[in-house]
C-alpha cells in the first residue's frame, strides 16, 4: 500500500509538471514556476515537522532537521528574489496538485510509527526528492526566464541531488 | 573560489621562536582560508604542512559540516559561519558533508 502511494504521487508529480507545459502549449510562467519550487520546499518542510516528532532513528531526526534547515535557506531565497524582482508567486494546477498528493501522503506517514515510520518517511524521501529532480530538470529550469530565478533554481537542484543521496543512505542504514 | 593565504608573521612567530627555540622544518605557521559556497568546498590550497591552519568560511546559504573521513576533524558550520582546523600531522585527509554527502575535498599536508 505504501509503495504504491509513493509511486502514485511521483507519477502525479511528474504528471503534473508535464501537464502545466501541456496547457495551451505554454510553458509555466517566471510567477508560476517560483510558487512550484517554493511549494516543492514547502512541502518537504511540513513532512520534516512531522518526523521530527515520530522519528525514532537519531540519524533520521537529524535528516528531517536537514530538510527544514536547507528548504527554509532555498524558500527564504525565493522570496527575497521576488520581492527584488517585484514579482508575486503565482499559484497554478501543478502547486495545487502537489500539495494535495502530499496531504495524502502525510496522513498516510501519520499512521505509521517507530522504525516503520522511519523506514516510509525516508523512503518517501528518496522518491519525493526524485520526482522533484525531474520536474526542476524537464522543466521549471529550462522555462525559466529570469537569470537569477534560473540560477537559484539549479542551486535548488543541487541541493535536491545532495538530499537524495542523503535519504538513500538513510533507506540503506535502516534496513 | 578564493582562496587567501595569510602569513602571521612578526612578533608572535619570533617570540616563540625565542621561548620554544626552532620549529620543526617547513612548519612555518600559515591560515589557508577555504571558501563553500552553491553546494561546494572551494579548491583546497597547494603547498599545505604541519603546523599550518586551514580556515573554513561558509559563505553558503546552508548549513555544512567538514568531516574528516579518518575522524581527525568535523567542523560544523552554520551558514555564514567560520571554523578552524589546525593541521598537526603529515597526511592525506579526505574530507566530506555530513549533510551533503555529495560534497568531498582532500588536504595533503606535507611536513
Amino acid at each position: 500500500m505504501f509503495r504504491f502511494g509513493t509511486w502514485l504521487f511521483v507519477s502525479i508529480l511528474c504528471f503534473a509538471a508535464a501537464s502545466a507545459m501541456a496547457q495551451g502549449h505554454k510553458p509555466p510562467t517566471d510567477a508560476q514556476i517560483a510558487d512550484i519550487a517554493y511549494t516543492a520546499g514547502q512541502i518537504d518542510i511540513e513532512q520534516a515537522i512531522d518526523a521530527l516528532k515520530k522519528a525514532h532513528n537519531k540519524a533520521v531526526h537529524s535528516y528531517a532537521e536537514e530538510m527544514i534547515r536547507d528548504h527554509l535557506a532555498v524558500n527564504n531565497k525565493i522570496l527575497t528574489l521576488l520581492d527584488k524582482l517585484n514579482v508575486e508567486m503565482e499559484d497554478n494546477d501543478t502547486s495545487k496538485t502537489m500539495y494535495q498528493e502530499a496531504h495524502l501522503k502525510r496522513d498516510e506517514l501519520r499512521a505509521l510509527s517507530g522504525t516503520a515510520f522511519d523506514k516510509a518517511y525516508a523512503e518517501n524521501e528518496v522518491a519525493y526528492h526524485e520526482a522533484v529532480n525531474g520536474a526542476l530538470e524537464s522543466t521549471l529550469i529550462p522555462s525559466a526566464q529570469n537569470p537569477q530565478l534560473k540560477s537559484l533554481l539549479e542551486t535548488g537542484l543541487k541541493l535536491f541531488k545532495e538530499h537524495l543521496k542523503h535519504a538513500e543512505h538513510l533507506v540503506d542504514e535502516l534496513k | 573560489m578564493t582562496v587567501r593565504l595569510n602569513i602571521l608573521a612578526g612578533g608572535a612567530l619570533a617570540l616563540s621562536v625565542l621561548a620554544f627555540g626552532i620549529p620543526s622544518p617547513g612548519a612555518e605557521p600559515r591560515v589557508h582560508e577555504i571558501v563553500i559556497d552553491k553546494l561546494a568546498f572551494g579548491p583546497a590550497p597547494e603547498a599545505l604542512h604541519v603546523n599550518n591552519t586551514v580556515e573554513w568560511v561558509n559563505a553558503d546559504i546552508f548549513r555544512h559540516t567538514v568531516t574528516a573521513t579518518n575522524g581527525s576533524f568535523d567542523v560544523d558550520l552554520p551558514a555564514g559561519a567560520k571554523g578552524r582546523t589546525i593541521l598537526k600531522r603529515a597526511s592525506v585527509v579526505d574530507y566530506f558533508c555530513r549533510f551533503h554527502p555529495g560534497m568531498k575535498g582532500r588536504l595533503e599536508v606535507a611536513p
